[in-house]
């Protein structure tokens, strides 16, 4: 009575085994290293890897070690010196195609790297970094669209000589003719700029009401949010975050999140910043239509500038902070069309003014009685007007900005302009040091937590629990392997969650000992009393564990960020507390006091 | 080692004790109740929206002074306070008007004041509208745990079972939060999740109870049912009182090791597991039985596999 099959007995030995091996990158802890991923997302190549490791080199830094992983470059260092001047040393020469980061990579042995598997990774509240919840201004998206329209069907219109006014009222645009007799070509062509847009026609006769569908609202926000993680991704990228997370949730919200990240509060800005530039010709004569009174930056004399538009930031290809004639500036490459239309102005306008505008978004809180509403404030100054002097096409620069918002400026103009305004919702920022903090008294909680128990059970129940106790270990190993292999972020929940599940998962051991101690008091023999034991506890531990993991996936469900980390970690613990409670510790059982006759059992 | 000596034989649910039990769990309700209607809950900044900062300073810090350029810098409604050690100050600051960002940075230069290396740990900024999310998702998952609990606990054993067990829970929720309401503890996310997992702990042993109790209807014929789940809840005491020593242990270590940020939740997880296994004694067998189950109720719908391995 009491033996397992050899098969049983080897294939918990397997699973265990396999825990073991899984949970094995956790005990390596980390080292400061760079990953260098291409800009384009294509996967690195071992000759890549040594050009890379050459320029590192040539820098008298020897890496601890190099390779790739995931089609990325990751050079490992053993001190942050030389994982910062060779960082410095990589974006010297490739900032260019390749972005660069800083980061922390765990110091895997060669084998263990080969067969793929990673450490648990941590979630924000252990690492550090930056989470932020954007909400994406829908509205916004919605007008720009709008307005685009609405100077299309005017060009259209005036290129066909139609005689018309086209105005826009939130999401309606009415187009007035004054004659009658045009308006099926004016519908004709409103048809042909857009297929599928809606037109009606007005009470009056001569007029048209066009409305966007349902359908392209839809396709637009959709769009607006899309174009948004685009350009969120290209800013990450260029502010070099090691595994930055962009992802679109809900219908029009954003989760960004930064890990491990040194100095949190300076990207937490450059994520939302929505600055961006525009040139536009002085009105010298202040008649022109259109023409309105920009403000200037103290400093800078306000001016009265044209309507047109010469270039705004989403023609921009390229730009780069640097100095001209000591002030801080900002070199500019414009795209082919941007460039024809700055040729074509500076041609006709040689000795005349032209402004550079910087514009900003953001938005703020009003409490009207009781009521928060958000506004938005976009404040548009000049930052400088210089008279043209010669004529020039896709290359000039701009001046008149400090040198961080330089430096930011040329950032956000390289990573494309947000398609829509968004605006934080949710921002959590946790430093390094609290980080680190986090994982030490975290770690300490489960290490004398689980001392504590450790030396309980062996009091109380004797050899039987210590083999409860091997059960209670291998649970933990479990966990971690689980989470390894899942990749799902550990958070300070979730330790706590590991910590709660040491705490439970002696539950089962316990009433099985119980029962078999119950089994014993009645007069049954130590072989009876064990298996009755094990298999009359059976279904309480089930419904006992079946309820907690209801609760847990509740949690999961419900939960966001650390909580849901707790949520992952409880509900693992029960399943794999399960296998080794009942199993795990039944085979010990049966090995240490299986298949003999006993006179009593330590329990 | 035994904790209890070999066998107990409390009578639980004796009318007197029964009166006694329901009388403190009524009075106990009624005080949370109370509380939460007068005090209410500190919410957090997870519920509320608003500002949090997280800031170590050098050398023990002088909340007055912050407190002083707080209010000069036009922050009079922001709280201080100490936050775990002498150094660490946390500032709260209600929703207000104006650009977050700002406001954030301005704070931020204001508690460096007077040329100090700061270390800032944390900051936080939550708008409104989600702490006004994240408080009805809180509330959800609450009531659907408990629903889906009542389902399974029917499924599994029947109605009156679930609704003492329901009955339980509800109780260790209110008591839990009460217990925060009363004593003015932060109230945030994470205490929500430790409710919830109350929830699950406290079911646990209610459930490992009524187990044993449907074991006992079956086996013991001829026995009132009050004195068969009092039987059965003796038999269970000791496993009951052991697995809650454990988990008071690791939760006592996480209280005093794992830091300030956590502290809430062990707190929420300590006292509702205290609550939880007071219950899972009286309320939710008292509850079961003031509905008049008996043996008949468990005849039916169960296929025990231990009736079968009777069967010749």
């Amino acid at each position: 009575m009491n033996k397992y099959p050899a098969w049983l007995n080897t294939l918990v030995l397997v699973v265990l085994l396999t825990g073991l091996l899984l949970a094995l990158p956790n005990i390596y802890g980390t080292v400061p290293a760079v990953q260098i991923a291409d800009t384009d997302g294509a996967a690195y190549t071992e000759e890549r890897l040594e050009v890379f490791a050459r320029t590192v080199e040539n820098a008298e830094i020897s890496p601890e070690a190099a390779y790739l992983k995931d089609g990325r470059v990751v050079f490992r260092f053993n001190s942050i010196e030389e994982q910062r001047l060779a960082e410095q040393r990589l974006r010297d020469r490739y900032a260019r195609e390749a972005s660069i980061a800083l980061t922390q990579a765990p110091r895997l042995p060669v084998w263990i790297r080969n067969l793929g598997l990673d450490p648990m990774s941590l979630g924000l509240d252990l690492r550090g970094g930056v989470y932020v919840l954007l909400e994406v201004d829908m509205d916004t998206a919605i007008d720009s669209r709008m307005t685009s329209y609405q100077q299309d069907f005017d060009e259209r219109l005036r290129d066909a000589r139609i005689r018309h006014r086209v105005d826009l009222n939130d999401l309606n645009i009415t187009v007035r003719l004054t004659s009658a007799d045009d308006l099926e070509a004016a519908r004709a062509i409103i048809r042909e700029a857009d297929a599928d847009i809606l037109i009606a026609d007005g009470t009056d006769g001569k007029s048209l009401q066009v409305r966007m569908t349902d359908v392209q609202i839809k396709a637009r926000q959709d769009f607006a949010i899309e174009q948004n993680i685009t350009t969120l991704r290209n800013r990450v990228d260029e502010l070099g975050v090691a595994e930055p997370l962009v992802q679109r949730q809900g219908t029009d919200r954003i989760v960004v999140q930064l890990p491990g990240v040194q100095d949190p509060t300076r990207l937490n800005e450059i994520i939302t910043a929505t600055a961006t530039i525009e040139f536009r010709l002085v009105d010298q004569t202040g008649d022109q239509p259109g023409t309105r009174e920009y403000r200037g930056r103290p400093g800078i004399q306000s001016q009265k500038l044209r309507r047109d538009v010469i270039a705004s930031g989403d023609q921009i290809v390229n730009a780069e902070a640097g100095f001209s004639e000591g002030q801080p500036a900002v070199f500019i490459n414009l795209d082919s069309a941007g460039g024809e239309r700055m040729l074509a102005t500076t041609r006709d306008n040689v000795g005349k003014p032209m402004s550079t505008v910087f514009i900003e978004t953001k938005r703020e809180a009003v409490t009207r009685n009781g009521v928060t509403e958000y506004r938005r404030v976009k404040t548009e100054e000049i930052i400088n007007t210089a008279t043209i002097r010669g004529v020039f096409k896709d290359r000039f620069q701009t001046t008149g900005l400090n040198p961080t918002e330089a430096r930011d400026l040329a950032l956000l103009l390289r990573a494309g302009a947000l398609a829509a305004p968004v605006y934080k919702i949710d921002e959590r920022t946790i430093g390094p040091n609290l980080g680190q903090d986090n994982i030490d008294r975290g770690f300490r909680a489960v290490q004398i937590g689980f001392l504590a128990v450790i030396v309980f059970m062996a009091l109380y129940y004797r050899w039987f629990g210590m083999i409860a106790n091997v059960a209670l270990l291998s649970n933990v190993v479990f966990i971690v392997a689980l989470l390894s292999l899942l990749q799902a972020s550990l958070t300070l929940p979730g330790i706590a969650g590991i910590v709660l599940t040491v705490g439970m998962a002696v539950d089962a051991n316990v009433l099985i000992f119980e029962r078999i101690r119950e089994e014993l008091a009645a007069g049954s023999s130590p072989q009876v009393a064990i298996n009755s034991g094990y298999e009359k506890a059976l279904s309480s531990i089930a419904d006992a564990n079946i309820t907690t993991l209801i609760a847990a996936i509740v949690l999961f469900a419900f939960g966001t960020g650390p909580i849901k980390g707790f949520a992952v970690t409880l509900s693992l613990g029960i399943v794999t507390s399960m296998f080794t409670a009942i199993v795990g510790t039944r085979t010990i059982v049966n090995l240490a006091f299986g298949g003999r006759k006993l006179e009593s059992i330590p329990v | 080692m035994r904790l209890l000596k070999h066998k107990t034989n409390i009578n639980f649910l004796g009318a007197f004790r029964r009166k006694v039990a329901l009388s403190i769990s009524l009075l106990a309700i009624v005080l949370s109740i109370g509380s939460l209607y007068v005090r209410g809950l500190d919410f957090g900044i997870d519920f509320t929206g608003g500002i949090l900062l997280e800031v170590g300073y050098p050398q023990a810090a002088d909340l007055e002074s912050i407190r002083a350029n707080l209010a000069n810098a036009g922050f009079s409604d922001a709280q201080v306070q100490l936050f775990g050690t002498e150094t660490d100050v946390l500032v709260r600051l209600p929703p207000t008007d104006g650009n977050a960002e700002e406001i954030r940075d301005e704070l931020r230069t204001t508690l460096a004041g007077n040329g100090e290396t700061v270390d800032l740990r944390r900051v936080e900024f939550v708008s409104p509208q989600v702490g006004a999310e994240l408080a009805e998702q809180g509330g959800l998952a609450m009531i659907f745990t408990l629903l889906m609990i009542f389902a399974y606990v029917m499924f599994r054993f029947q109605w009156k079972f679930a609704t003492g067990a329901v009955a339980a829970l509800a109780h260790d929720v209110i008591v839990t939060v009460g217990f925060f309401s009363i004593f003015g503890l932060p109230f945030d996310l994470t205490v929500v999740a430790a409710v919830l997992a109350v929830i699950g702990y406290s079911l646990n042993d209610t459930v490992v109870a009524f187990d044993r109790i449907r074991e006992n209807f079956l086996k013991l014929r001829g026995v009132t049912a009050e004195d068969s789940m009092n039987t059965s809840i003796n038999e269970m005491l000791a496993r009951t009182l052991i697995t809650g020593v454990t988990t008071l242990i690791v939760l006592t270590a996480l209280l005093v090791l794992g830091g300030e940020s956590i502290a809430p939740f062990s707190i929420a997880l300590i006292v509702g597991i205290v609550v939880g296994t007071y219950s899972s004694i009286y309320t939710a067998s008292a509850t079961a039985l003031l509905l008049g189950v008996n043996a008949q109720d468990l005849l039916e719908p169960v296929k025990d596999p231990d009736l079968i391995d009777d069967l010749p």
